[in-house]
């Protein structure tokens, strides 16, 4: 159900797509309205999203220690993983972000006959990190549809990432890493039975988006070929504000205009947002000084206690008949 | 107690999950698989909601009529307390990566002691009640309603949860179970529904000092106890004080360590050590708990109970605090206490009498770590140290969790261990340090009634005690935690029969030379010490 209903919910968007641009012909509302609205809801929503966490206070410095504190100087602190400054978090957080430095450390527990064993389990570390530095490489690639020209910077990103010189056009390796990454976190969710357990819809949902998007652009880059200049041309005019729709571009790239405004539109409503909340995880982004420096609660409130003068007034006797000194005669 | 259960029974664990979603799987209250409810007496106590007896294995739960809109005004509230609650609801992806990392789960194989399930229990209603695309799709979106039968499992699983982290330190996220068990139970308690294990000793705490209830007569004779143990050991007469104005120094340890064994050896050690420096320390009898209870109820709990170290340090006019060998006391110490009540401006900058070293990583909250202090000590040859009287023992060292992952206190311990012990090995990498296991009973989860659960979740740490066990004929379990010796015992002797439990300064205490001691026949246990070079 929750597998299907996501899938479904995909091939929905597509069959919208292909009907309202092969067969209704809005090319503009496919082409410039939506693009437009969705980039507003996702800008909007990620704001406001990330607004709304830092609405709520952090009371309590709660980093997780993953190493040795500093304390005596003798005494060799792991500067990253129990960072006690600023210097520190940053490096922690930019392990945990380029990185996946936590997700590195990942175990698999195995019951081995009347015991336990912990085994060695970086597949979902290296799919998930294969998967996120695809995409990003392929985000960037993209902007030299919206830039003119093309800075040699990108230029030199496209060439790096085509190296392999196979095919024409030439192939990408991103592409290939992409789908693959995809296919192996699909798989996981599917044939892990502890993983399947704890799925939801809205964790199928984005694993078919993105194969969704990342499938209609390589079947418009290697087979039902689009016309780049034209693709050029609008989304020149989309970043200029001076949208326009060139007529001949075929409904394939419609369908992956449309599934990509729908990723940023679901963005911030969704799990993707964990792409924002990482940089605010307190466990993370603290320094464990909190001996040091005094870190400030701003709903810090009295609150009720047993006073020294209750206990004793309950104890004295008690207390003078063994000796223990008392306030009060 | 009840019968322990079979080994081979507690050992068909399946990682296999059921058919059932977890949403349709109830709740069952198994005896041995959970704790005695509060008792109303210690609710009242500390002027707790909803105070009476009830009984969690029975039907009806005695909630207030309006429990589920003081549920949900409650977790509004905490939503827009703390961002680590209202983000670890949101981000989740649902990878996995934290679901066979949960010692309960691992000795249990129970889906919903996955941490990711364990959080998606009031994930769920957190997402029907406070997000849109719950309130439209419900079951769809993971959303499900807030009924007596989800209250009952929030109760269920959120006593079954050590808030040891290690889950979190797993996360790409850092999303940290523990964080979530903590507003779970703050929500529970609201309606009154705590256990009788933490309630009790909360309420002992507030009214008495330590968390056994133990009056200031009862903490005097029993320390006064300790003292002629160490004159019969040692041949010294130890002349302990009491809430002693003028002190340089207020020691705070766990109740557990002058009162139960095996702590009262660690106790031992301490005062052996103290005495031997001539240290100018006091007792509290008002402050004389540094563990905290009130933590696994909530946040204003916690701190009422907390209130009193700054509070009787600042009436004694001591110039710092030095605080014992405990796990939850020292993440309370750590990250909490000083943003609860201070600024310790009364207080000043700790400075080890006896070297000199300024504590630099301590100058706001003033209050330093036995081992940190000890380890120091030993750095600078200030005792006289001889590691062979713990030559019968084989020791290992167990982390405990929140030292480890809320605190980050490795190697001090260990540093000391190998300066009083020659015989010291370590547990299998992926079980110590920031990935330590737990014991299985921290966070309250302690009393007899809860014995399979404790068992099954002590399962993990107690398979890397054998590993060493057997490969290195390891027999001693050194920890830096009362909650650890007080429940560790139980679990090696089930599990790993032949290892002993003791705290870091036990071991101090044996090989501690003192000046005009008298000839040590046994070590603190009564034990011959070992044959002077026999063992190579
Ligand atoms: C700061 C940027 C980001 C970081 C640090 C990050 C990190 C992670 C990590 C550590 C995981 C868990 C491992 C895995 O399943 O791969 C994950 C999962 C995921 N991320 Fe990201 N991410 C970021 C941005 C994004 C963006 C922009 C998207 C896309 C649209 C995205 C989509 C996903 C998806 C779909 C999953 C779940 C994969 C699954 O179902 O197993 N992430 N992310
Ligand atoms: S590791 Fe973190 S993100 Fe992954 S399932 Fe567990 S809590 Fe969720
Ligand atoms: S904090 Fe510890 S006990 Fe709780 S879910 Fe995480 S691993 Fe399990």
């Amino acid at each position: 159900m929750k597998i299907w209903s996501s899938l479904v919910a995909v091939l929905a968007l597509v069959l919208i797509a292909w009907l309202g641009t092969g067969v209704a012909g809005l090319y503009t509302v496919f082409g410039v309205g939506i693009p437009y609205l969705a980039f507003l809801i996702f800008a909007l929503g990620f704001i406001y999203r990330i607004l709304k966490w830092g609405r709520s206070p952090v009371p309590f410095c709660i980093p997780t220690t993953c190493g040795q504190q500093k304390s005596l100087p003798w005494i060799k602190q792991n500067k990253i993983e129990n960072p006690s400054g600023t210097a520190g978090v940053v490096g922690r957080m930019i392990l945990e972000i380029l990185f996946f430095r936590s997700l590195f450390r990942n175990l698999k527990t195995e019951k081995r006959g009347d015991k336990l064993g912990f085994g060695s389990a970086k597949w979902l570390w290296l799919g998930g990190l294969a998967f996120h530095w695809s995409m990003l490489i392929i985000l960037l690639r993209h902007l030299r549809f919206f830039l003119d020209p093309v800075p040699s910077l990108l230029q030199g990103l496209d060439g790096l990432d085509s190296f392999l010189q196979i095919g024409l056009p030439i192939l990408y390796i991103t592409d290939i890493i992409i789908v693959a990454a995809l296919l192996y976190l699909l798989a996981r969710r599917l044939f892990v039975a502890q993983v399947r357990y704890i799925s939801l819809a809205s964790d199928y949902f984005p694993l078919f988006l993105l194969l969704g998007i990342a499938t209609s652009g390589i079947i418009m880059r290697y087979f039902l070929r689009v016309d780049v200049v034209s693709v050029k041309e609008l989304a020149l005019g989309l970043v200029t504000l001076r949208p326009t729709v060139p007529a001949d571009i075929g409904s394939i790239f419609f369908i992956h205009i449309f599934l990509v405004s729908s990723l940023f539109a679901y963005f911030p409503w969704s799990k993707l947002m964990h792409a924002g909340g990482i940089f605010l995880s307190p466990t993370r982004n603290m320094a464990n000084n909190s001996r040091r420096v005094r870190h400030i609660n701003p709903w810090n409130y009295p609150v009720d206690v047993h006073s020294y003068a209750e206990y004793e007034a309950e104890f004295k006797e008690k207390m003078k008949k063994a000796g223990v000194p008392v306030e009060t005669e | 107690m009840a019968k322990l259960p079979k080994q081979e029974d507690l050992l068909q664990i399946s990682y296999k999950p059921p058919k059932t979603p977890w949403m349709d799987l109830p709740v069952d209250f198994k005896p041995g698989t959970y704790c005695h409810g509060a008792k109303g007496k210690d609710l009242q106590a500390v002027g707790f909601p909803n105070a009476r007896d009830w009984s969690p294995g029975e039907e009806d739960w005695k909630l207030p009529e309006e429990w589920k809109d003081t549920v949900l005004e409650g977790m509004a509230d905490r939503l827009g307390k703390y961002r680590s609650f209202q983000l670890f609801m949101d981000v989740c992806v649902r990878c996995g990566a934290c679901a066979d990392k949960c010692h309960f789960y691992m000795g249990s194989g129970d889906p919903k002691n996955m941490p990711v399930l364990r959080a998606e229990l009031l994930r769920s209603v957190y997402r029907r009640y406070f997000t849109k695309s719950g309130r439209l799709f419900g079951r769809l979106a993971g959303a499900r309603d807030l009924t007596v039968d989800v209250l009952k499992e929030w109760w269920y699983y959120f006593y079954q949860c050590t808030e040891c982290r290690r889950c979190s330190v797993f996360c790409p996220y850092g999303i940290d179970q523990a964080e979530i068990t903590i507003m779970g139970r703050e929500l529970l308690n609201l309606l009154g529904l705590n256990t009788e294990w933490i309630s009790g000793p909360v309420a002992n705490c507030y009214m008495k000092g330590n968390h056994v209830g133990l009056e200031p007569h009862t903490m005097v004779s029993n320390i006064e106890y300790l003292v002629e143990d160490i004159e019969t050991l040692t041949g010294i007469n130890i002349t302990p004080s009491f809430n002693r104005k003028g002190a340089e120094i207020l020691f705070v340890v766990p109740s557990g360590d002058y009162y139960a064994d095996p702590g009262m050896y660690t106790c031992m050690g301490y005062m052996m050590l103290f005495e031997e420096l001539g240290l100018d320390y006091t007792w509290s009898t008002y402050a004389g708990e540094g563990g905290n209870f009130g933590f696994f109820t909530s946040n204003e709990m916690a701190k009422r109970l907390n209130a009193k170290i700054y509070a009787e340090a600042k009436r004694l006019g001591v110039k710092w605090i030095l605080g014992g060998e405990c796990g939850h006391m020292w993440r309370v110490l750590n990250q909490y206490m000083d943003t609860w009540n201070g600024p310790a401006d009364f207080l000043e900058e700790p400075v080890s009498p006896i070297t000199g070293t300024k504590f630099t990583n301590a100058t706001s909250t003033k209050m330093v770590h036995i081992a940190e202090f000890t380890a120091d000590l030993i750095k600078h040859n200030k005792i006289k140290l001889d590691p062979s009287r713990n030559d019968n023992l084989r020791v290992t060292f167990h982390d405990s969790c929140n030292p480890s992952r809320g605190m980050g206190i490795l190697e001090e311990p260990r540093y000391i261990i190998k300066n009083v012990c020659n015989n010291f090995f370590e547990m299998p990498e992926d079980t110590i340090r920031e990935k330590t296991l737990c014991c299985g009973s921290g966070a309250g989860l302690n009393p007899g009634e809860n014995m399979e659960v404790r068992l099954r979740g002590g399962f993990p740490r107690a398979n890397a005690v054998k590993y060493v066990q057997e490969k290195h004929g390891v027999n001693m379990l050194a920890n830096i935690c009362a909650v650890d010796r007080v429940a560790l015992p139980t679990l090696m002797d089930y599990w790993v029969p032949g290892v002993g439990v003791c705290g870091v300064h036990e071991l101090v205490g044996n090989a501690l030379v003192m000046k005009g001691e008298k000839k040590r026949e046994t070590d603190m246990r009564g034990e011959p010490l070992p044959e002077r070079g026999a063992e190579a």
